[in-house]
């Protein structure tokens, strides 16, 4: 596109790109590469392919299924914090972005100004408090803390787009006798699916990738998520490196290939969400 | 219904208040309200009465100043802060890094789709991931290495990890890379939406490559980069934990060399069980964000304008 003559040529652009990507890609092929190695291999040949493609690693994750029972952890929370937070927050932007009441918009500011505050300022009375209520290592506890979290940035999200929905359309609906969770359910949700997908996606991201909720609110093994296992692999199989790599492998394939399928909507919502 | 809403005419809300009685909007309200006050709006007030009390357990008797006077007083609270003031180094970084990237994608217009997937993906992937995968590329006997080595760099190839002097700078390379993700993604939308025009009277005038990028593209670009660095400073005070968790082996090592402030928090709650002091941890880091989140609305609103992180 480009003819500049003073600039960078086109040959030098290239290889920038190049290796941009090839640093973006190199941590995850290095952990592909790795998997597929025996732990003799790993020792002599740390950068190459693989010899011969083994599956031992696998094999014995596989047959250990405690990555396998984190994940299923990760996915209660997911599926509960985004369920309860998705509701709530429907309810809340619609009589937000298009009912008129005393306080609206002091609502809705607050509700933004959570969007920046971190999630470790909120830890210590919330773990007191679940002490005392013995709330700890409980999903129900847990979920009610993410769907919390991830709320104020729902709420920033779903309010700016029903306001840009047209209004014609719940006027005849009202015209018609529809009451607002008729038309709540039946015109704006079906209207503002791509946002409420972005919303998924990053929401159930943030939830299914944070460390620091996970470790202090579920300390008992059976309860331990997907990251909080992952400190916990690491540290058992400190040497085995290429098994460790297969652990990985497995730990991010979920997300990679949701990433592939709706990569659309992870790269829309996360700048949307960047607050985050 | 409610008269006064009459004398503020407003198109926009005359249909919603037709129909629903003037305690509806407040029922659907209600679950977000409950919701937030307990996430948000139980703990910011605890914190502020815990950080003046001695609590053991649950509770504990008012103590004035003493937790802000010992978290004061401690080198590792300052060696927290410190470490977390080190890492607003690597904005300059990302911020400069992103730039470039963004601007020869964007230039390259060509498979840009599927240059912007590949380059987006650190960004997907989860912290402790990298980070476990990261600390085996960095072993001393790692794969990094073994590459310096081999290109002669010997004198790079450092104890990446296991050394108290490198740590860090190691935790800000990894955090660069991931975090660097998120600014060419913005940055090249931004690109993207700019009036093509600009660049081809420009080119026209006879302007080089870099007067170009230096007077047209990033001037145009200044709103999202402001927005960039003011959320990639937040992350940097307040979202490092899980790098830390996971390269410092659990305890923000070797010694206490990636110590931040999350961990501080987190070690006083959970480790040492002084709730206290935790809030008073808790609530300077609060007020530390509360200064930010000026600019960040100011920010944002400005990128909204131009249809931008919304």
């Amino acid at each position: 596109m480009t003819r500049g003559k003073t600039g960078p040529d086109s040959a030098l652009k290239h290889g920038i790109l190049l290796a941009a990507t090839f640093f973006a890609l190199v941590p995850s092929i290095f952990m592909i590469l790795t998997s597929l190695k025996s732990q003799d291999e790993y020792t002599f040949n740390k950068i190459g392919l693989p010899h011969a493609l083994v599956l031992d690693q696998f094999e014995s994750l596989i047959s250990d299924s405690s990555i396998f029972d984190w994940m299923g952890n990760s996915a209660i929370l997911v599926i509960g914090a985004v369920l309860l937070s998705t509701v709530v927050s429907c309810l809340g932007a619609y009589a937000i972005a298009l009912m008129r009441f005393r306080g609206r918009s002091l609502l809705f500011s607050i509700s933004t100004a959570l969007m920046a505050v971190p999630p470790v300022v909120m830890i210590v009375p919330l773990f007191v408090l679940y002490t005392q209520l013995d709330l700890i290592s409980t999903f129900r506890g847990t979920i009610v803390i993410y769907a919390g979290l991830i709320t104020p940035f729902s709420i920033y999200l779903l309010t700016t787009f029903f306001r840009t929905l047209p209004r014609e359309l719940f006027e005849s609906a009202r015209m018609d006798g529809a009451n607002d969770l008729f038309i709540l359910w039946k015109i704006v949700l079906p209207l503002s699916l791509p946002a409420l997908l972005t919303l998924v996606v990053v929401n159930a991201l943030y939830v299914w990738n944070d460390l620091i909720i996970a470790i202090i609110f579920l300390q008992d093994d059976s309860k331990r998520t997907l990251m909080a296992g992952i400190s916990v692999f690491q540290g058992r199989y400190e040497a085995l490196i290429p098994l460790t790599m297969a652990g990985m492998v497995i730990a991010s394939a979920p997300m990679l290939i949701l990433y592939i399928l709706f990569q659309k909507y992870f790269i829309q919502g996360l700048m949307a969400g960047a607050i985050k | 219904m409610c008269p006064g809403f009459l004398l503020i005419p407003s198109s926009f809300d005359e249909a919603a208040m037709q129909q629903h009685s003037r305690f509806t909007p407040y029922l659907y309200v209600l679950p977000l309200v409950v919701l937030l006050a307990f996430v948000f709006g139980y703990p910011l007030v605890r914190i502020f009465e815990f950080s003046f009390k001695l609590v053991r357990g649950i509770n504990g008797p008012w103590i004035g100043f003493r937790n802000y006077e010992l978290i004061l007083s401690q080198d590792l609270f300052w060696d927290s802060v410190r470490h977390n003031l080190f890492l607003l180094m690597a904005v300059p970084a990302m911020v400069i890094w992103s730039l470039l990237i963004s601007i020869v994608l964007y230039e390259r217009i060509r498979g840009w789709k599927l240059y912007r997937i590949v380059l987006f993906l650190p960004y997907i992937l989860a912290i402790p991931i990298i980070a476990v995968v990261m600390k085996k590329m960095f072993q001393l006997s790692g794969p990094v290495n073994e590459v310096l080595n081999w290109l002669g760099l010997d004198f790079l190839a450092l104890d990446w990890i296991g050394s108290s002097d490198v740590a860090l700078w190691t935790v800000m390379l990894i955090i660069i890379w991931r975090e660097s993700a998120l600014g060419i993604i913005l940055f090249l939308a931004r690109l993207l939406s700019l009036d093509e025009s600009l660049i081809e009277a420009a080119k026209l005038e006879g302007a080089s490559w870099w007067q170009r990028v230096w007077y047209v593209l990033v001037p145009q670009m200044k709103v999202v980069i402001e927005f960039y660095v003011v959320v990639s400073v937040i992350t940097m005070l307040s979202s490092v934990f899980a790098y830390v968790y996971l390269i410092g082996s659990g305890r923000g090592g070797p010694g206490t060399s990636t110590m931040v402030v999350e961990f501080y928090i987190f070690n006083a709650l959970v480790r040492t069980s002084l709730p206290g002091i935790a809030s008073a941890v808790s609530v300077l880091l609060f007020l530390v964000t509360l200064l930010l989140i000026i600019p960040l609305f100011a920010v944002r609103r400005r990128a909204n304008e131009q249809e931008l992180g919304a």
